[in-house]
């Protein structure tokens, strides 16, 4: 196996963008991931899968710091996650953006509004540019214009779900973390919203990791795909994981619903 | 350590730049350097200069191959500089820059546009809405006793309808929990009526008749007051938040769809618990009360306990505890339906959560002191 989890080495000379290295995750005697390695690289998107209880939203909050690793170095941006504080981690989260399975939009404030926080916090322009950005923002994901003046509770889900990657993308950040960014949507709108993140990923060049469960996802918007086993990820193309040989990978991919979401010859 | 790595941001991030000059005759705008949301706030002054100069004004070309680093923020910006048709001839460093601006080219909207009224006309709006609002939360409250009492008359009709596990579990919170609370304050207030009446009533030389202002005060007034407004604020606001929360989560409209019905589920047991739990912590209340005052009295009058309750039993009529405790299941009714009333009526978001739990600890202690003057007067009439 090639350098940081991966089954042939894909670095193509790109900039590594984010560097997990020997990261091990416990909860008191509860290890959940242990000598985990993990690369991203520049400009592609990665999917992150595994079965319940592996830990995928574990992994993504350890990443963004939500929850410390016990081992191991995090390097997001080149820059080492472990210990940062302050100034340097406030740079840091400007350049990073996540958007959460719920959307977790403040709920007290509209779309436009909540778009503008990080605006506001970190870049601190005037008024109008920032609703400008917003409103920006909030047609770039695909919503009508009138929704920035709406509240979130006033939305269905799958606008949530973009109002909350307009916030994530309101700094336009090098690295965009999605969790379960489909989960919940019809077929149609998991479809839309995966051109979406592909055309953004094309139109703005970020690099983006997602945590999904939708093999649709995989297939339409995935470069690469990540594997939650044993502890560990392992990493490779479509193709390299179809031919990879272990239990889970094989009934996920070769499953009945696998096969359904396979693209036909 | 934080200094450098920040050093090192700049060195690596050109300042935006930006000029006008005349190539051919026609004015060309010049930008360079990092065009990015972080670094806007840097240039936003020299672009408000070149912009009061006027010269921007349709300006149709645009020289942007000098650009470092680029992102939507940046691209929206240059694009607004030159009015509001925007430029239609702009030169880029390479695919990727040429291709963002497509993009915000398209998605470009008109900016919202804020939206004036006169304050006149919107402070009538608002005085309506109010109005209209408290009309039909009259309207919903009439509604909600309604329900109230045919659940409640139809539980008497099949027993096992009253919740008796869920009745016990909220005692347990509204009655037993605030035992501690309850005591101590009314505790202190006896003690500090009992120092007040004597201080007032030494320059008469009627300092003895402190004992009847502590009980009579405690029986009929204080101890029943005190404890409501204490349950109004940490079991009304309790039972606002679990359902609204239950609200915000479709929990009740779960319990809707399984033939569970709210009120006989969520309502009547803390009503129930609330009515049956408030004589007896106002009972307590009192009883602390007169302690600190019998207390108070020890050390400011030279009375012994056995003095106090001996004088105590001699010249306070049992109606005076009698008035206070008709008053306790009242209100606690009271609390407990506007608690549950107003958890019922949580929409959609947390911030209602929040919202309704102030208006619900607000209505009921409201409510409590109107019904405690409405009391006072019957039982004037009443002559007790």
């Amino acid at each position: 196996m090639a350098e940081g989890g991966q089954l042939v080495d894909h670095s193509d000379g790109r900039e590594v963008i984010l560097r997990l290295r020997g990261v091990r995750t416990q909860f008191d005697e509860n290890v959940i991931h242990d000598k985990l390695d993990f690369d991203v690289f520049r400009g592609e998107i990665v999917g992150l899968v595994g079965g319940s209880g592996t830990g995928k939203s574990v992994l993504l909050r350890t990443i963004i710091g939500l929850n410390p690793a016990r081992r191991g170095k995090i390097e997001i941006l080149g820059v080492d996650r472990h210990g940062l504080h302050g100034k340097a981690e406030h740079d840091l989260q400007a350049r990073t953006g996540v958007q959460f399975q719920d959307g977790a939009l403040f709920s007290s404030l509209t779309v436009a509004d909540n778009i503008i926080v990080p605006i506001r916090e970190h870049a601190g322009l005037d008024e109008p540019t920032m609703r400008a950005i917003a409103a920006l923002k909030i047609a770039l994901v695909g919503l009508p214009a009138d929704t920035g003046e709406k509240k979130p509770s006033e939305l269905s889900g799958g606008m949530r779900k973009r109002a909350s990657l307009a916030r994530a993308l309101a700094l336009d950040p090098e690295l965009l973390f999605l969790d379960e960014p489909t989960a919940g949507l019809d077929p149609i709108g998991a479809a839309h919203y995966d051109e979406l993140v592909r055309n953004l990923q094309k139109s703005l060049g970020l690099t983006i990791l997602m945590v999904t469960h939708d093999l649709d996802s995989l297939y339409a918007c995935c470069d690469r795909i990540a594997v939650l086993l044993d502890k560990r990820v392992v990493v490779g193309t479509m193709e390299e994981l179809l031919a990879y040989d272990h239990p889970w990978v094989r009934e996920y991919f070769h499953g009945p619903r696998g096969r359904a979401a396979a693209p036909k010859e | 350590m934080k200094r450098r790595i920040d050093y090192a941001r700049f060195m690596a991030d050109a300042p935006p730049t930006i000029r006008l000059t005349d190539r051919k005759g026609a004015s060309v705008l010049v930008v360079g350097g990092t065009w990015t949301v972080l670094s806007l706030r840097g240039i936003a002054r020299q672009i408000e200069t070149l912009r009061k100069g006027g010269k921007m004004r349709g300006v149709k070309q645009v020289d942007a191959s000098g650009v470092s680093r680029l992102d939507t923020a940046g691209v929206l910006e240059i694009l607004s500089i030159a009015g509001v048709d925007g430029p239609t001839d702009i030169t880029t460093r390479d695919q990727r820059h040429a291709e963002l601006f497509e993009v915000v080219k398209k998605n470009k909207g008109d900016a919202t546009k804020e939206h004036h009224v006169n304050w006149f006309a919107h402070w009538l709006e608002e005085i309506g809405l109010d109005v209209v609002h408290f009309g039909q939360q009259l309207i919903n409250l009439c509604a909600f006793f309604g329900e109230i009492v045919v659940v409640f008359a139809g539980a008497f009709l099949q027993p096992r309808r009253f919740r008796f596990n869920a009745v016990i579990r909220q005692m347990f919170e509204v009655w037993i929990k605030a035992l501690s609370i309850v005591g101590i304050l009314c505790f202190l207030i006896g003690v500090v009526i009992a120092y007040q009446g004597v201080q007032q009533l030494k320059q008469f030389g009627a300092e003895t008749f402190t004992v009847e202002a502590v009980a009579i005060g405690m029986f009929r007034e204080l101890g029943v007051l005190l404890t409501a407004i204490i349950v109004a604020g940490r079991s009304g606001s309790a039972f606002t938040a679990q359902i609204g929360t239950m609200q915000v989560n479709q929990e009740v409209d779960a319990m809707d769809t399984m033939g569970l019905n709210p009120i006989e589920w969520l309502v009547l047991p803390r009503i129930i618990a609330l009515v049956l739990s408030m004589p007896l912590l106002a009972f307590w209340g009192d009883m602390a009360g007169v302690l600190g005052g019998a207390f108070a009295c020890t050390i400011y009058l030279d009375f012994t306990f056995v003095q106090f309750f001996d004088r105590m039993r001699d010249t306070v009529g049992v109606w005076n505890f009698y008035t206070g405790m008709i008053k306790a299941p009242v209100f606690g009714l009271v609390i407990a339906a506007i608690g549950c009333f107003e958890g019922l009526q949580v929409r959609g978001s947390a911030e209602s959560v929040g919202q309704l739990t102030t208006r619900s600890v607000v209505e009921s202690i409201f409510c409590v002191i109107v019904l405690d003057a409405i009391f006072s007067i019957i039982f004037l009439l009443a002559g007790v």
